[in-house]
């Protein structure tokens, strides 16, 4: 069932229009329950988002003594200015970091992963199943048993520590190829590409002016969702890379927040600045772009 | 198919099919060879070390660590607790969303995805603070309850941890529920209706039934995240760590094992084996789940 939201959703929604007034005449109580277990659950979902908005806002005196979820003081320039000018600026050094590992990362994994899963939905080759079998496979195997290796094999090249050794894992990512391949089956027919053969198009013209046009969508799926994968990961950042200054910003805030038992420094007032900051690209990019991820968490449920 | 329109085919996957073998297979396989091996002092520890065939010594050593052991049991465990109240949260606001009409649920589907939004390392960060004693408003407000409320104490940190997870992963669980329920045609329970069946029976006898994939799903997805929990109790120790210690999971003790004791053959022999428990685990939930079907 690969539904667009626009798509598959309108047929429910027509027969709904019928039913409802019905099954609601019948239950007003119902109805109430419904709307208040859902924003019972709305409130558990928002109050640490709330309280982390106001906590920035305030200076460490304010962050100790007065209420978490109002506000006392306004602060957050000051909290800006110190996390930004903190150590010379290594907070934004680790947000351009970020930036770079997730956009450049996901960016070349995702042109390979579009250009694998059409290779594999659209042409029979000997090892095809073997190679989707391997796609499927990995999905199961513990990051530990890939991330070690890779950094004893990294350090051999002398790859650690360097920005490679970020780039590079994320170059090949199986889900990526796995979402590729669906969307190629189902965006791209086999008579269209007969008709450019026809017309003398070679391979490779085809691929990158019709079937890369065409995976727009499902390009973009691929490209958010490996974003956010790496935006996200902690352990392969935290084995590869040791100088702070090829920090990611996940690192560089879980750093922060040791420091506090292993020197003394509390630096909470600049975690909670930043761990707000960090959320503000991923907030910014998933609702921009949420019809694309809500189908892309759809279809990778159904792998 | 033409055969040069075969191989031309087969070029467009070459670029991954290498990528594949260098950044998975190659790894895996030098991983497997390291575990066979161990890393042994020549003469009295002065002339460094030298690599040792060891066989399955260090598998043995692994079955037999009872940290490792534990920290592997004290995972299932939590995840035998945390996965099922999850993924019935999960469920009960899926069908509720289910319940209202589109426009509404799009809206709390929105608000509801919020947490899923932020980074497991932030949000871990957040709800560490909102624990603190210091910091966080939880410990106030439970002692104007008469609540004692220690966070990280022993007995609580992984209800604390539990609470985190469940917090960031009920979002995603509930959109993939709440998709499938979307699929169940709306002439099933029209029928049950007319027949006078309750809102509650429908969504026991005909939704729930009809959304089993989903289920095994999400819970097959927790499952493999759950043995591989890493990033929340490295948080946590970082903020106590008399509670949380460094062989708390499974991939704790083997980030420990290879970068703090610097016994990489022990550590690869550990992640081969936890890869093997995540195959089985994941093996016996399939038939479990598939079994109950028939």
């Amino acid at each position: 069932m690969l539904t667009t939201d626009n798509g598959t959703k309108q047929a429910p929604a027509t027969v709904r229009r019928i039913t409802r007034p019905d099954a609601a005449a019948r239950s007003r109580g119902g109805q109430r329950f419904l709307l208040v277990g859902l924003t019972l659950a709305s409130v558990y979902s928002l109050f640490p988002v709330w309280w982390l908005m106001v906590a920035a806002t305030k200076d460490r005196v304010g962050l100790y003594q007065s209420n978490g979820l109002w506000f006392s003081g306004w602060h957050l320039w000051d909290n800006l200015h110190q996390l930004f000018t903190y150590e010379h600026g290594i907070f934004l050094r680790w947000t351009a970091n970020s930036f770079l590992y997730a956009g450049v990362g996901s960016l070349g994994g995702t042109l390979l992963a579009l250009a694998t899963g059409y290779g594999l939905a659209r042409f029979e080759f000997p090892g095809r199943n073997l190679v989707f079998a391997c796609v499927v496979g990995s999905f199961l195997i513990p990051i530990a048993l890939l991330t070690l290796p890779l950094y004893l094999l990294f350090s051999q090249i002398g790859m650690v520590d360097t920005p490679w050794a970020m780039l590079v894992p994320c170059l090949i990512n199986p889900f990526s190829v796995y979402l590729a391949k669906v969307y190629t089956e189902a965006t791209i027919p086999y008579e269209l590409l007969e008709a450019a053969r026809i017309d003398g198009a070679g391979e490779l013209r085809i691929f990158f002016s019709i079937v890369l046009r065409m995976m727009t969508t499902g390009g973009a799926t691929v490209f958010l969702l490996a974003f956010v994968n790496t935006w996200n990961a902690f352990f392969l950042p935290l084995t590869v890379l040791r100088g702070e200054e090829n920090w990611t910003l996940n690192l560089g805030l879980y750093n922060w927040s040791g420091k506090r038992l292993e020197s003394g420094v509390d630096l909470t007032s600049l975690v909670l600045t930043g761990a707000l900051l960090s959320i503000v690209p991923m907030a910014i990019m998933m609702v921009a772009m949420r019809r694309y991820w809500r189908t892309g968490v759809t279809l990778g449920a159904l792998k | 198919m033409i055969r040069s329109l075969r191989w031309k085919g087969a070029a467009f996957t070459v670029p991954f099919q290498l990528g594949f073998v260098f950044l998975y297979l190659l790894p895996i396989g030098y991983a497997i060879y390291q575990s066979l091996y161990r890393e042994q002092q020549s003469g009295l520890g002065l002339g460094g070390s030298t690599e040792q065939f060891a066989g399955l010594d260090n598998y043995q050593q692994g079955l037999t660590d009872s940290a490792f052991m534990g920290s592997v049991l004290r995972v299932v465990l939590f995840a035998c607790v945390q996965i099922p109240v999850m993924l019935l949260i999960s469920l009960l606001l899926a069908l509720l969303l289910d319940a209202l009409t589109s426009k509404v649920a799009g809206r709390f589907r929105l608000l509801l995805l919020v947490p899923y939004m932020i980074p497991g390392v932030v949000a871990a960060l957040v709800w560490i603070n909102l624990y603190s004693p210091d910091v966080g408003p939880l410990t106030p407000l439970g002692r104007a309850f008469g609540f004692d409320w220690n966070f990280f104490a022993p007995s609580m940190v992984w209800s604390s941890i539990g609470n985190l997870l469940t917090w960031h992963g009920v979002g995603y669980n509930m959109v993939i529920i709440y998709s499938a329920l979307q699929g169940v045609p709306r002439e099933l329970f029209e029928a049950a209706r007319l027949d006078g069946a309750s809102e509650l029976r429908v969504a026991l006898s005909i939704k729930i039934p009809f959304i089993r994939g989903a289920l095994v799903l999400t819970g097959m997805l927790s499952i493999i995240q759950m043995l591989q929990i890493f990033n929340e109790p490295a948080l946590f120790r970082n903020i106590t760590p008399q509670t949380v210690s460094d062989s708390f999971t499974p991939i704790m003790i083997i980030y420990n094992q290879a970068f703090n004791a610097g016994n990489y053959h022990y550590a690869a022999a550990l992640s081969v084996l936890l890869a093997l428990i995540l195959g089985v685990a994941s093996f016996l939930f399939y038939r479990l789940t598939s079994k109950e079907a028939d």
